[in-house]
């Protein structure tokens, strides 16, 4: 097959993340993927791209969402960048926990995690970048 | 799709039929909002029939656990009925299946409270 890549840059809205998801879910689909990966793709996708409108860029329109999604022979590959102040790993803690069930919030990171078989968080001063794999299993394209 | 809700009462529990996704936005404001108003109306036993809710983010689990606590702190009872595997698989997964009520019979649910 050949590789195939797809980049938006988009505005820190809503609106991005409704169209990464359901690019996500197009391209997951094409990739061959079985009904639960690409539900599992796309809601990984949603959830980054959530962290990085909300979380990330706090809705401020002068900052933008970068979305790639590529496709290699072996992963669909996403990597989704903001132009916020960095995530803090620290502040990560397991919504598992007893002391955490009952929060409203925290566990995007996780469920991506848990849908993907590979997830690399790169937080720096200019923004945070997360890329999220997953292994194709289904029918090669062509 | 957006969410939709619609309430009916049976034998003094409030059902709410909840269809569409609860994401954050639109889906997450519109489960708050209706069950804050139903708790203000003095509505103490609700049931959340998830049903027909085809898709939940992190944002919807969120606005659930919130309505958990909301109902749980103002004397009331908030449970879930007919989940979908989707909905199922991601409250096992948080952990939340142990801290919900979750119900598959509407009969059965209703006589619980």
């Amino acid at each position: 097959m050949v590789p195939q890549r797809v980049s938006y840059t988009m505005d820190s809205t809503l609106e991005t993340v409704n169209h990464a998801e359901e690019v996500a879910t197009r391209l997951a689909t094409e990739a061959g993927f079985d009904d639960e990966d690409v539900m599992k793709i796309s809601m990984a996708v949603r959830e980054a791209a959530v962290n990085a409108v909300l979380h990330g860029n706090a809705y401020d329109l002068a900052k933008k969402v970068m979305v790639d999604f590529e496709r290699t022979a072996h992963d669909l590959v996403i990597t989704i960048r903001d132009q916020g102040r960095g995530l803090d790993m620290s502040k990560l803690p397991d919504p598992r926990e007893e002391e955490n069930l009952l929060k409203m919030s925290g566990r995007g990171i996780f469920l991506i995690r848990s849908f993907m078989d590979k997830v690399e968080i790169h937080p720096s001063h200019s923004g945070t970048e997360i890329k999220l794999t997953k292994h194709v299993h289904g029918p090669t394209v062509t | 799709m957006s969410m939709k809700t619609s309430t009916r009462q049976v034998d003094g529990v409030t059902i709410v039929d909840l269809s569409g996704r609860i994401t954050l936005g639109e889906g997450s404001v519109v489960l708050r909002d209706t069950v804050r108003d139903l708790l203000s109306k003095g509505n103490k036993k609700l049931l959340l029939n998830l049903g027909d809710v085809n898709y939940i983010d992190s944002s919807g689990i969120g606005e659930l656990v919130s309505a958990f606590t909301t109902a749980k702190n103002q004397g009331g009872e908030l449970k879930l009925l007919n989940l979908t595997k989707k909905v199922h698989d991601l409250l096992q997964i948080t952990k939340l299946y142990t801290v919900f009520d979750v119900r598959d019979d509407e009969a059965t649910a209703v006589k619980s409270f």
